[in-house]
């Protein structure tokens, strides 16, 4: 137990201390120590909490961090894994408001920032990838032609700026007549 | 003491409305923070904006730390994250606990495999975007990110910190003008 809360929280010391690029820059890095590293969740459990992050308020990096604190270790492992999520955010972001106008103009950030960002499209190209084309048979998110007609149509309301919780929903709505019925 | 409840206050309804990602909860931390609070300057607000963006973390916990900080340092900063996340966590642990006993109930068992491909859909949406005005090499290194981090499963983190060297050292070498 003990050992899994430890493992919980430096899985998510790593996650808040590189999560560069906002949310969908992070789900790779989450899904790399959840799915990949740690094996808590498999890649359907992951994408159905990206889901359930997109229906309630909050960022998925602590969303996450509750929910899979709370799969592994109960509600101790859910406060360890959203307190262990906030920890970098709070002290650099202190440190980064405490020197930032010195810092902003510094060549050497600058450069660093600018050789991140690529890498950051390229890491919410992957989650992207990691969720469609999963390497095990039970972590598949397109199962048949309706996947498929699913995700181009939310491609579509997206490129159109339809509100992204109201595509969730509607999928959702579609699923349940899909295959509930 | 009655500022630090403020401070909290505000943060915990910043975060129980910040649907759909940080770049949504702009407008409410413009009105809570700078218009009925007075706590930032419009100024202040763009600064905190850039500092959020570069930072890592989630971009509304980034700016309850900024705001908290600069209005009463350590003490403040931790009652704009804590008020923050309070929502999301009680929100989440909620569902956590409620879902084990629904999840293979086959209607939502139906509605989640309806969702999966469109969450697929919402994080490929932006790539375009976001490539678009990209130099060739920019992409190519985004291109070999997506595949080396999907297909042989290694962890971003070696390649952000790749990216900050290379980044640092090509413009050392090329000047700041130089596109990546």
């Amino acid at each position: 137990m003990i050992a899994t809360l430890i493992q919980l929280f430096i899985s998510y010391l790593k996650i808040g201390f590189f999560g560069f690029g906002g949310g969908y820059a992070m789900l790779s890095l989450i899904h790399s120590e959840v799915v990949v590293n740690n094996a808590w969740l498999t890649n359907s459990q992951f994408t159905d909490i990206v889901a359930i992050s997109q229906m309630t308020p909050g960022p998925i990096a602590i969303n996450s961090a509750t929910y899979i604190g709370y799969e592994v270790a109960g509600v101790a492992g859910s406060v360890v894994a959203t307190v262990a999520v906030c920890l970098p955010a709070l002290t650099l972001m202190m440190l980064i408001t405490h020197f930032f106008l010195k810092l902003r103009d510094n060549r050497y950030m600058k450069g660093a920032v600018r050789g991140m960002r690529p890498v950051v499209v390229g890491m919410i190209a992957s989650a992207a990838l990691l969720l469609m084309f999963s390497h095990s048979e039970d972590g598949k998110s397109f199962i048949d032609g309706w996947s498929w007609a699913i995700f181009a149509l939310t491609l579509v309301g997206s490129a159109r700026k339809v509100n992204p919780i109201l595509l969730i929903i509607l999928s959702g709505v579609a699923g349940v007549v899909i295959y509930g019925l | 003491m009655s500022q630090l409840f403020e401070i909290f206050w505000s943060f915990l309804k910043i975060g129980a409305f910040t649907f759909g990602g940080g770049y949504a909860m702009i407008p409410l931390i413009q009105h809570e923070v700078i218009h009925r609070r007075g706590w930032l300057s419009e100024q202040e607000f763009i600064e905190l904006l850039t500092i959020a963006q570069t930072a890592p973390g989630p971009i509304s916990l980034n700016t309850a730390v900024f705001v908290g900080y600069k209005y009463r340092r350590y003490w403040g900063a931790l009652a704009a994250v804590t008020g923050v996340v309070i929502p999301s966590f009680v929100i989440i642990l909620f569902i956590a606990i409620f879902f084990a006993g629904i999840r293979n109930n086959i209607w939502v068992d139906a509605a989640f495999k309806g969702m999966r491909p469109a969450v697929v859909a919402l994080i490929v949406a932006p790539i375009v975007g976001l490539t678009k005005g990209m130099h060739w090499r920019g992409v190519s290194i985004a291109l070999a990110t997506a595949v080396v981090v999907w297909y042989f499963g290694f962890s971003p983190i070696w390649l952000l910190i790749a990216g900050a060297i290379g980044g640092v050292l090509w413009y050392a070498r090329r000047g700041e003008e130089a596109e990546l």
